[in-house]
């Protein structure tokens, strides 16, 4: 009997000579990641441990993103915790606030997860790697101390559903589309406990921006990751990285717990309305819903071709009277690019406003917080009820384009119907 | 372990934000996070919580973000147990490793709110004294019945060498 990929990459990480779905195994771990809200409980209980140094300096990345730049004293002190830690372990992949960048986009950019590893991140979209070929999964920080202490986690192997996704995509549609259209055909518990994993032509076809953007979300219908094989473009992507990346994919006779097959060319884009991922409709339906602010964004969408689509719709535009427009490159290098290639202009001059990456808004953070009433289109990944500011606020998830086209016009709005 | 206690009755897909919001994140002190522990949903939860209260939800307890500072803050406004038809995988591993006793069962239609429930983690059994019922889960794997009793994972950690 074969192997999955997920099977396969776990099987890769423990001592057993072969494992199955529900076994308990020990894993070793590549990258053990956390950030400011989740390392420093993390880092209190391995110093209440008792353990001195961490299992090896070199595979522990520390990133503050959430509320930083600092939003405040109390978050200002969160993040002195992990410069601190870092500085006393040596831990080179420490970033600093203008070298940092959401940590799910700042990773694979550095070439610091690649494909074949394990991966384990105090932070629940740590799924995203999973569009590299890498078993990455969200835990919580009293794992991550764990592996500070001897390099490894436990998991239970979980089942594999595979998606398979048929035909051509349609012009607007997007890898954020697809995952939206999928968290809504299964719910947002569709894939608890289990692995997703994605494939057929349309995959094969899509960038790395718009894998990411899909794995991203698998969290969102309760899987423990969401997974990519490795192909040409996966190759292309890490060919330039020191370290060796190793590509596995599943056995032609693996064992799926469920499989679907969808035909995804009439596919339009999608919404997902509150309060939660799962409550997806196409874009075209949704009509007259106000706006009052749209963000795009965040690990989901924050990626360089996301901002060049935005900037493609919004170049020589203004936004509707009344509506706050928030761009928020993921990391500095993507924030670079789009200086030079004049997207930050197009934004700052449709009457956007450009900010340093960070979480942000995204969880209710800092740099654009909800009032009671208000209404928000974003490209992030979560519209629980208060997740972006006021429990009387509400927030529409959406991919780049249909969330510039509804600063545009002040409504959700499918771009096809801009004037 | 018996724990006895009120319930606090609550539906599915209940999410970490709704259990303590982010900008709570700001502290990792579970007295203090308990304080705001379902706010978002519930303004009055904490001060309807009596210590050895338990929650009883449905399906997808805990969705959404990996922060323990939600199991912490279940804990820190005095909550001694959650059950739950469903929990999400990141919840579920970190109440086991901070030592946040649950248990899954399908049988939450049957527990009303204010009922006075009696669950046994060592042998699955939920009483409902209120009700004079009683209803039978699973308990846990051993492996993590294991962490468990020693008290959450470091302190596992600390006693087994694990190979």
């Amino acid at each position: 009997m074969g192997y999955t990929l997920a099977e396969k990459l776990l099987l890769a990480h423990c001592s057993q000579k072969q494992i199955k779905p529900g076994e308990f195994i020990q894993a070793h771990v590549d990258v053990a990641l956390a950030n400011d809200i989740t390392a420093p409980l993390a880092i209190a209980e391995f110093k209440k441990s008792g353990f001195k140094k961490v299992f090896n300096k070199n595979k522990i990345v520390l990133v503050p993103d959430h509320f930083a730049p600092a939003k405040d004293a109390k978050s200002a002190n969160q993040c002195q915790v992990l410069a601190d830690f870092a500085k006393e372990q040596e831990i080179k992949n420490y970033f600093e606030v203008g070298c940092m960048g959401i940590e799910h986009a700042l990773l694979p950019e550095k070439g610091i997860v690649l494909p074949g590893d394990l991966v384990i991140g105090a932070d629940s979209h740590t799924c995203t790697y999973g569009a590299l070929g890498a078993y990455a999964t969200g835990m919580g920080s009293t794992d991550l101390a764990r592996a500070y202490i001897d390099g490894q986690c436990w998991l239970k192997v979980p089942p594999t559903i595979k998606f398979v996704f048929q035909g051509k995509l349609n012009k607007w549609v997007t890898g954020k589309d697809l995952i939206l259209y999928t968290i809504g055909q299964i719910g947002v518990d569709g894939a608890l406990y289990k692995v997703m994993e994605f494939c057929g032509p349309v995959i094969s076809k899509l960038g790395m921006d718009d894998r990411f953007s899909m794995c991203n979300m698998a969290i969102e219908a309760g899987a423990r990751a969401g997974l990519i094989a490795p192909d040409a473009i996966t190759k292309k992507y890490v060919a330039a990285f020191k370290r060796k990346p190793k590509f596995y994919q599943s056995d032609n006779d693996a064992v799926y717990e469920k499989i679907y097959t969808w035909d995804v060319s009439k596919l339009e884009p999608q919404v997902a309305c509150p309060h939660l991922p799962s409550n997806v409709r196409p874009a075209r339906s949704l009509k007259n819903i106000k706006v009052d602010q749209v963000v795009i964004g965040s690990c989901t969408n924050g990626r360089i071709s996301d901002l060049r689509i935005a900037a493609k719709l919004l170049k020589n535009k203004k936004v509707a009277r009344g509506v706050k427009l928030i761009i928020f490159p993921a990391t500095q290098k993507i924030y670079l690019q789009a200086v030079k290639e004049g997207l930050a202009e197009i934004f700052v001059r449709a009457g956007g406003i450009f900010s340093t990456p960070t979480c942000g808004p995204c969880l209710g953070g800092h740099m654009g917080i909800l009032a009671d009433g208000e209404v928000a289109i974003a490209t992030t990944n979560r519209n629980f009820l208060g997740r972006m500011g006021s429990p009387k606020s509400f927030v529409y998830l959406s991919n780049p384009a249909v969330a510039a086209a509804s600063a545009l016009t002040g409504k959700i709005t499918h771009p096809d119907n801009l004037k | 372990m018996i724990i006895k206690g009120k319930v606090h009755k609550f539906g599915n897909d209940i999410n970490t934000d709704d259990i303590i919001a982010a900008k709570y994140l700001v502290s990792t002190d579970a007295a203090e996070l308990g304080k705001h522990c379902m706010e978002t949903i519930n303004p009055n939860f904490s001060q309807a919580v009596s210590p050895g209260d338990i929650i009883v939800a449905g399906n997808n307890f805990g969705c959404g973000s990996s922060r323990e500072h939600a199991p912490l803050a279940i804990k820190g406004c005095g909550v001694a147990a959650v059950l739950a038809k469903s929990f999400a995988a990141i919840f579920f591993r970190n109440a086991i490793n901070i030592g946040l006793p649950f248990l899954e069962t399908a049988q939450i239609e049957q527990i009303n709110h204010g009922d006075m429930i009696e669950i046994d983690l060592a042998t699955g059994i939920i009483k409902n004294i209120t009700q004079n019922e009683s209803y039978k889960t699973q308990a846990f794997p051993e492996f993590l019945q294991q962490i468990v009793a020693s008290g959450g994972l470091i302190n596992y950690i600390k006693k087994n060498k694990v190979k």
